[in-house]
């Protein structure tokens, strides 16, 4: 039974809109009929700190927190924190990464390096790799805030629930007056990885 | 696509609990923001028509009208996190002697693995300090069904009761099978009985035997309550589990016989017994204190625990993987594959702690205390992560309240170096106000700041006495910190702008310098809450940039070093100007004004 359940992983910086990423996801699954748990991320840790947040979908779901080395998808919304939640991933899985760099105070009070390697780092850590720019292709939707959408566009053809569970998700989590941006920028991602592959 | 039942919905466990008040009639919910129990509060105004929801100024003054409204025969929940339960712990130890009329549910969130929190304190100890049941839920339907089950409980024995959650309880979304609302059981009228609900010695010693009676027939009744069961599997090995471990332990050894635990105290023993009996190996896995462990010793049953199963820090499938193959599970599916080893790629990656946001004014009062050889007693809030490198200007921290009073403490003991304390708006109505108290009234000569952000900003930007709105976001009074420094005898007050450095530094001056104390009220709103800019975005000139770094110490997010140049990342500054203040070369300039319109 726990071979049949998806986990998909979300990470970035607190304020970067994982949570709604994550609760889109999960909403996708419940109405695709799965069991969902989901695990998020409130408080501190919020505070521009790394973020991670999971949804774990199946006939049933057990543990909210997914098991290092079993997820299908991991999207990360900040090139580096891709690499530091990069146990997360099932070794055949998707990682969806955005090119954003932001760089964490301890690098610019000069306690730590950001690494200047990260694009090699990602591509020998995940086998199956799509990395984007999602900040220009948000620009250019005219919302920088849909970058998290268009990750999600891009991971949902990893996962394999309905189109029309997405759309509807999207409706419920998102005002109205923003549902068009966020379709075009889940279809945005999805053209990503079918224009990579 | 199939089609969701509208009676199935996905929750959090804390949206569970307040869907579970209102469908068991709960009129009244009390409670003060703590992470991770916040959300519970926030879920039950949405019922605000039907159930009367307050943020209190703390929690034992939540606990207290929980209490009052108990006795008048209202169902009631409190909420709190784990540290909050022990400023209601004075009424909560009494409360448990008096009983209850109307079901009254605690709900305390514990925060295994101190996500957001200063103690990692198990809350499972008070329930039996308080001589009172305690439940805990493994998920969102189970939050949602034991707070009913705790309601039924606290009328049917009289004694209020601890709905513990954890972290990842609490925000852990599942599906919920949601009802309609039962009518209130009891029409609300306090019935007077001073030998029932008056606990002078004559009466509280009836009340210390009676406790001792129903502890006896709780005892009984979790024996056989639907919290607790056997799920029998193979009998080699029986794992006794509660909330969350529970969900680890079936993830990982779906074979195995589990006796689940949701009504924790008092113990089934019966239940613990009959399962002992029926497995060759024992072993309990519970999060935080061995409690269930010892008492399943005390038992005289031989069992494994904190031996294999960690004692510190959040539990997870992939800590307790190795536990239990060392108990001798059945290595199958997850148990069967190594664990990910991490990767180099990972291993030197900068740290990514929390900070305070881009034009946050808690950064202006940070900076203008680097100005001074002081000690700074800090508190609890966002305030907290003033104490992380550049600003550094945090030297203390324990528990709501104690910036003001460790202050004074350190004075009176004749610290050298000045000291000043620093609580926030919503820390100071909490429990700052009798520290304050206690300086002017003990002649005392600490600075206290109240950084005034005008919002409960750490846990999501709650209400409080000085907002000038309730939780429903009704007009109420708007309480002043001010105020109360006059009421309580403060002789010296005064009020900055924390945006203005030059004005705080010179006020800071005047206060640090005084052999009196000083109460400086540092007042300008939160903008994550107002969601208003500051001011105008900022970029960086490079031609102006000597890189000297002078901006690299107000510790701002917005501000980056990137090879080896000063930039501002344009999508985080939210113009505060605080850069622009601290530069000596006037770099930081406005941004070209290009806006991305919708």
């Amino acid at each position: 039974m726990t071979s049949e359940v998806m986990s998909v992983v979300m990470v970035g910086v607190g304020g970067q809109g994982i949570l709604l990423a994550t609760q889109i996801t999960a909403r996708a699954a419940l109405l695709a009929g799965h069991d969902v748990k989901t695990n998020e991320v409130h408080g501190m840790a919020q505070r521009g700190g790394s973020v991670v947040a999971q949804v774990r979908y199946g006939p049933k779901v057990f543990s909210p927190l997914v098991p290092d080395g079993t997820a299908r998808v991991l999207a990360s919304l900040e090139r580096i924190e891709a690499l530091r939640f990069s146990h997360f991933l099932a070794p055949d899985g998707l990682a969806v990464v955005s090119d954003q760099a932001i760089i964490p105070v301890t690098v610019s009070s000069g306690q730590a390096a950001y690494p200047t390697d990260v694009e090699e780092r990602l591509h020998r850590v995940f086998p199956k790799l799509v990395y984007v720019d999602a900040i220009s292709i948000a620009e250019k939707l005219c919302d920088t805030r849909t970058a998290n959408v268009i990750l999600l566009g891009a991971m949902s053809t990893a996962l394999s629930l309905p189109e029309e569970c997405w759309r509807e998700a999207i409706r419920q989590a998102v005002k109205p007056k923003f549902h068009d941006v966020n379709f075009r920028a889940f279809d945005e991602g999805k053209h990503l990885v079918e224009s990579v592959a | 696509m199939s089609t969701t039942p509208t009676s199935r919905v996905l929750l959090s466990g804390n949206e569970a609990i307040a869907r579970g008040a209102w469908e068991a009639g709960v009129t009244i919910a009390t409670g003060y923001p703590g992470t991770p129990s916040t959300e519970i509060l926030e879920a039950a105004r949405e019922y605000g028509a039907d159930m009367y929801c307050e943020w209190s100024p703390n929690e034992k003054v939540a606990f207290e009208v929980a209490a009052g409204a108990s006795l008048s025969g209202a169902r009631a929940i409190v909420t709190m996190k784990h540290v909050g339960l022990n400023v209601a712990a004075d009424p909560l130890m009494t409360l448990s002697y008096v009983g209850t009329v109307g079901g009254l549910v605690a709900c305390v969130a514990d925060d295994p693995g101190m996500h957001s929190s200063q103690n990692e304190q198990d809350t499972r100890h008070y329930a039996r300090f308080a001589k009172i049941p305690i439940l805990e839920p493994s998920d969102s339907q189970e939050a949602k069904d034991f707070l009913t089950l705790g309601l039924e409980i606290s009328e049917r024995h009289r004694t209020p009761v601890i709905l513990r959650m954890t972290t990842r309880v609490s925000h852990s979304s599942s599906p919920v099978a949601v009802g309609e609302r039962a009518a209130p059981s009891r029409p609300a009228g306090f019935e007077k009985k001073p030998e029932r609900f008056v606990p002078i010695p004559l009466w509280a010693r009836g009340m210390r035997v009676a406790v001792e009676e129903r502890t006896a027939a709780l005892r009984a009744a979790a024996n056989s309550s639907q919290a607790n069961r056997i799920e029998w599997g193979d009998r080699s090995l029986g794992i006794i589990a509660e909330g969350i471990a529970y969900q680890y332990v079936r993830e990982l050894a779906p074979e195995a016989s589990v006796l689940k635990i949701g009504w924790v105290w008092p113990f089934p023993d019966e239940l613990i017994r009959e399962f002992a009996k029926g497995v060759k190996r024992l072993l309990v896995v519970e999060e935080l204190d061995p409690i269930l462990e010892e008492h399943v010793r005390s038992l005289g049953i031989a069992c494994e625990g904190r031996s294999l199963v960690p004692g510190i820090g959040e539990l997870s499938p992939s800590r307790l993987a190795p536990v239990l193959r060392a108990a001798g599970s059945a290595a199958s599916g997850l148990l069967a594959s190594s664990p990910a080893a991490q990767r180099p790629e990972a291993a030197d990656l900068p740290a990514r702690p929390p900070v305070l946001c881009p034009s946050c004014p808690h950064r202006g009062i940070f900076y203008a205390l680097g100005k001074f050889d002081i000690v700074v007693t800090g508190d609890i809030g966002c305030y907290s992560l003033g104490v992380f490198p550049p600003l550094k200007r945090i030297d203390t921290i324990l528990c709501m309240g104690a910036g003001i009073s460790m202050a004074h403490g350190m004075q009176k003991a004749g610290e050298p170096r000045k000291v000043v304390g620093m609580v926030g708006d919503s820390t100071f109505f909490h429990s700052g106000i009798t520290g304050l108290l206690d300086i002017a009234y003990n002649r005392g000569a600490a600075t206290i700041i109240v950084v005034d952000n005008r919002t409960t900003a750490m846990t999501g930007h709650q209400e409080h006495p000085g907002t000038g709105r309730t939780i429903a976001g009704e007009g109420t009074i708007a309480a002043t910190v001010e105020d109360f420094g006059r009421a309580c005898g403060i002789k010296n007050i005064a009020t900055v702008d924390p945006y203005d450095l030059k004005a705080t530094i010179a006020t800071l001056r005047t206060a640090i310098e005084s052999d009196e104390a000083w109460l400086v009220v540092s007042r300008a709103p939160c903008p994550l809450y107002t969601k208003i800019p500051v001011g105008p975005v900022h970029r960086v000139d490079e031609e102006l940039c000597k890189k000297c770094e002078a901006c690299l110490k107000l510790g701002c997010p917005a501000i980056e070093w990137v090879e080896e140049r000063i930039r501002v990342n344009e999508t985080l500054c939210g113009g505060c100007d605080l850069c622009a203040k601290v530069c000596p070369t006037d770099a930081f300039v406005l941004a070209s004004g290009e806006c991305h319109d919708q």
